[in-house]
């Protein structure tokens, strides 16, 4: 029994040791380590980066994880990753808590996102103005015929506190970027962990409402289309309408570095500024940092 | 008498007794790690503003009356399930089931006990959630009810385990003294089996709501996360934010230092408390009792 | 004496004796149906290329092996921690501790530790291993913080077992001549083996399913290698579940459930020899 036992180990530690020489190579002991961490919004989007950068060159390897705009920025404050994610910007408090760790956050913009806000498919709805958007979240709406549409209780669906989606939407859409402004998120708004989560909620239940980057929102939803001001046209999120500035809620991608970057995480910046990177940008979504 | 001991059995000896005391040194290292990182929020923060109704830690509002009230709530709605089938399972399995079913039955239960709560979660929000929204015509089904449901998954087995060993335990004279005086089986189970296993059917109890209590990730992914203050029944019904799927879903983003990071570890400094509770009530009311230790910890 | 020989009794103990098969029957059809449906709906991803190949095209293809060694390494790690002490520690309860207010003092330090939250765990290991003792997310911050969490349930089961022990085994050693220790190495540990390895083994596979612990302590979402060192975080099984579950846009769902299956499989499979064990060192037991 305990032989048994002891082989199944030492059978696993060999397979283990298999697995993993062939998945590297020699070189991959000094090869340069990337670490990459923090916004969901943007977490696929640097898997894809990581994967295509990596069939290229052998000598980097990159990892990717998530967790929020607000845990990468952390990491890199706290000194545990090259570059921190985020889907919005630094915030004051976070530089001078970075500034008293010795960090120096230096700023990349990587892409451009729209945020797009979505219902489900059997949702009559399909226009409302920021205000209206912003009503409905913080609590002043609560049914759907309040908006124009059926006779339903409205499911408001929200990114966690730690997302920058979730600050992002709060500064423009329910402040309706005054900074003064202190409006909430209505007390009994879904704030679910995840992009993903919203995304099969509103599939399914014909009552919710959601917001998510555009890059998450798959062709099966609806998109509502949004006007400035009431009055204002109703615009549809799309790459074009966010370089020509008519849609209402798009924002920056970011990519923040301790310093200014140097050696292998420099050419992986450099490359993810360049055509080919972009071009990847398109395909999941999002839109090109101009 | 014993033989005079050889400088090897000397230090094993020592070894074992230090690693005896090992436990408690674990306890306190985690409580004083919880309070030297927690304690720091109430210095940080007003007590009246921990103990307001709304948290929204990225614009300071720290009150955790929220989270407190939806961790009650989705273990009182577990507790109400998995109380009555949990005993009423040990005692079908204890008292009831023939004898070849009691072996398939205890080890499919202890099963049950080692389905990870991902697991549980991800058929939660697959399968279970859209169900309850359907069916009860709520208007989402991430609900508490729905975090209720995996929790008495959760806590049943662990109830089930310590109950049956507690009914098992009663001495088949009891029950033979009571069929003699011409009382049905069931009339016994109730008037004198359970009742002789009282403290351990207890135990058991406890012990499955203190897991459901500090159950993570299966409410995280299924109660919805709104930071309601859950005190009406009907908030049953309603999506509320669990103190432990709220520290898993923050932890990762705070700053280590900031007022947001040691309100985190107080939520987990009162989580800590609320289950040595729990743990201090059990084990006086079953004091003398001898505890299955496998079953307890299924 | 009147109210027991009540007229309806015997049915009244139809009526409950059905309600309570019911009640059991409802709470074991749960268990056999969700293991049946993942099985089902995860069976077609089950492949060799899933089993042992790497993510591709952001983890919606290719298969999970990071995560598979991600979770050996886990629960190897936890074993290599928790094992020996756990086992020691129910060496001094069972042979050495006396009844005093120490021991009881212990016992309650166990029962604690079993009833501390996961996330709880995972909360303590960030402040502890990852960040006082700068290990950083790494197997071994993972590893030392699900070993602390293992630990009563080793204890508790390994106690169990060496109490389970008749004592005549213990007076007959000593009467010829060897010494506690000799007595508890050779004989009374020799069987209680199969009573511990259960526990061991039912210990580590809560572990191995575990995610709150590992979520700030050593899991990774992406690492495009199998990790080298303990220093090293990786990909895990349940937190892999987690994150293609609820994190990744478009991912078929085939591979949710796939992954859910390999998960289930790796943890019951444990259970199983676990049971195995047990029964088996029941029926060879010669007292």
């Amino acid at each position: 029994m305990k032989r048994a036992s002891i082989f199944f180990l030492i059978f696993s530690f060999i397979l283990a040791s298999c697995g993993s020489s062939n998945n590297s190579s020699a070189s991959d002991f000094t090869a340069a380590y990337i670490e990459n961490k923090g916004s969901d919004t943007i977490v696929n989007l640097a898997l894809a980066w990581a994967e295509k950068y990596q069939s290229g060159h052998s000598d980097v390897r990159i990892s990717v994880t998530g967790g929020g705009s607000g845990t990468g920025i952390a990491a890199l404050i706290n000194g545990t990753v090259d570059i921190a994610n985020a889907s919005r910007k630094i915030k004051e408090e976070e530089l001078t808590e970075a500034k008293s760790n010795g960090v120096d956050p230096i700023e990349f913009v990587i892409a451009r996102d729209a945020i797009a806000v979505i219902v489900n498919p059997e949702n009559p709805v399909d226009k409302l103005t920021l205000q209206q958007i912003s009503d409905i979240y913080s609590g002043k709406f609560a049914n759907w015929k309040e908006v124009g549409g059926e006779d339903r209780p409205i499911v408001r669906l929200s990114r966690e506190t730690n997302s920058g989606t979730h600050v992002y939407f709060l500064e423009t859409v329910l402040r309706l970027g005054d900074k003064k402004d202190k409006t909430l998120f209505s007390m009994d708004t879904l704030l679910l962990p995840s992009s993903e989560g919203i995304v099969s909620e509103v599939r399914q239940n014909p009552n919710a409402l959601g917001y998510d980057g555009l890059g998450y929102v798959p062709k099966d939803l609806k998109m509502v289309a949004i006007a400035k001001e009431a009055g204002g046209a109703y615009v549809l999120p799309s790459i074009a309408t966010v370089n020509d500035k008519s849609y209402a809620i798009a924002r920056d991608l970011y990519m923040y570095t301790n310093g200014q970057p140097t050696g292998a995480v420099k050419d992986y910046l450099d490359w993810i500024i360049s055509p080919e990177a972009q071009a990847i940008v398109a395909e999941l979504g999002f839109v090109p940092a101009k | 008498m014993e033989k005079s001991l050889t400088w090897y059995e000397f230090v094993i000896t020592r070894a074992i007794k230090a690693s005896g005391y090992s436990a408690i040194v674990f306890v306190a290292l985690i409580f004083f790690f919880l309070l030297r990182e927690g304690l720091p929020a109430l210095g940080e923060v007003e007590l009246t503003s921990l103990l307001s109704v709304r948290w929204y830690p990225i614009e300071n509002y720290f009150g955790i009356l929220p989270l407190l009230t939806g961790s009650l709530i989705v273990t009182l709605g577990a507790g109400l399930i998995a109380v009555p089938f949990g005993i009423g399972t040990a005692v079908y399995i204890s008292e009831i089931a023939p004898r070849w079913m009691r072996e398939i039955l205890k080890p499919l239960v202890e099963l049950l006990g080692g389905l990870p709560s991902v697991v549980l979660g991800f058929l939660g929000i697959l399968v279970l959630s859209p169900y309850l929204r359907v069916f009860l015509g709520l208007p989402t089904g991430l609900t508490a009810l729905a975090g209720s449901l995996l929790l008495a998954g959760i806590a049943v087995p662990t109830v089930v385990s310590v109950a049956e060993d507690a009914l098992d335990a009663v001495p088949r004279a009891y029950r033979e003294g009571a069929w003699a005086l011409g009382a049905t089986r069931w009339q016994t189970i109730w008037r004198v089996t359970l009742p002789a296993a009282r403290s351990g059917v207890l135990t058991g109890v406890m012990l499955g709501v203190g897991r459901a209590i500090g159950e993570t990730m299966a409410v995280m992914m299924v109660t919805g996360n709104a930071p309601v203050l859950a005190v009406k029944l009907g908030s049953l019904f309603s999506p509320v934010r669990t103190m432990t799927a709220t520290i898993a879903a923050e932890m990762g983003e705070v700053a280590s230092g900031s007022t947001h990071y040691h309100v985190l570890f107080f939520i987990g400094l009162v989580l800590f408390m609320i289950s040595l509770a729990v743990n201090i009530i059990a084990s006086s009311v079953v004091f003398r009792t001898k505890k299955r230790a496998e079953r307890i910890l299924s | 004496m009147k109210r027991i020989f009540s007229p309806n009794r015997h049915l009244v103990e139809r009526i409950g004796f059905t309600g309570i098969t019911l009640m059991a029957l409802a709470t074991v059809l749960p268990i056999i149906g969700t293991v049946t449906y993942i099985l089902w709906k995860g069976g077609s991803a089950i492949s060799p290329e899933f089993l042992t190949g790497f993510p591709h095209d952001g983890m919606r293809a290719g298969g999970i092996l990071p995560a598979i060694i991600g979770t050996l390494y886990l629960t190897i790690g936890t074993a290599i921690f928790s094992v020996p002490l756990g086992i020691a520690a129910a060496i001094y309860l069972a042979e050495y501790a006396a009844d005093t207010r120490l021991t009881r003092l212990i016992r309650l330090a166990i029962i604690n530790l079993a009833g501390i939250p996961s996330v709880v765990y995972g909360l303590f290991g960030l402040g502890l291993f990852v960040l006082f003792l700068k290990f950083g997310t790494s197997i071994l911050a993972a590893s030392l913080t699900l070993s602390i969490m293992t630990l009563p349930v080793i204890i508790s089961t390994a106690e169990e077992s060496l109490r389970s022990v008749p004592q005549a085994f213990r007076t007959v050693s000593i009467s010829l001549g060897a010494t506690r220790w000799q007595t508890i190495r050779r004989i009374v540990l020799k069987e209680a083996l199969p009573g511990i390895l259960t526990g061991v083994i039912l210990g580590l596979e809560r572990a191995a399913g575990e995610t709150a612990p590992i979520l700030f302590t050593g899991a990774a979402f992406f690492l495009p290698r199998l990790p080298h060192s303990p220093f090293d975080a990786t990909m895990a099984l349940p937190y892999h579940l987690f994150v293609i579950s609820t994190q990744v846009p478009e991912m078929p769902i085939q591979i949710q459930y796939g992954t859910a299956l390999v998960l289930l499989a790796f943890v019951l499979t444990m259970n199983l020899i676990a049971t195995v064990i047990r029964s088996r060192a029941r029926a060879r037991r010669q007292w």
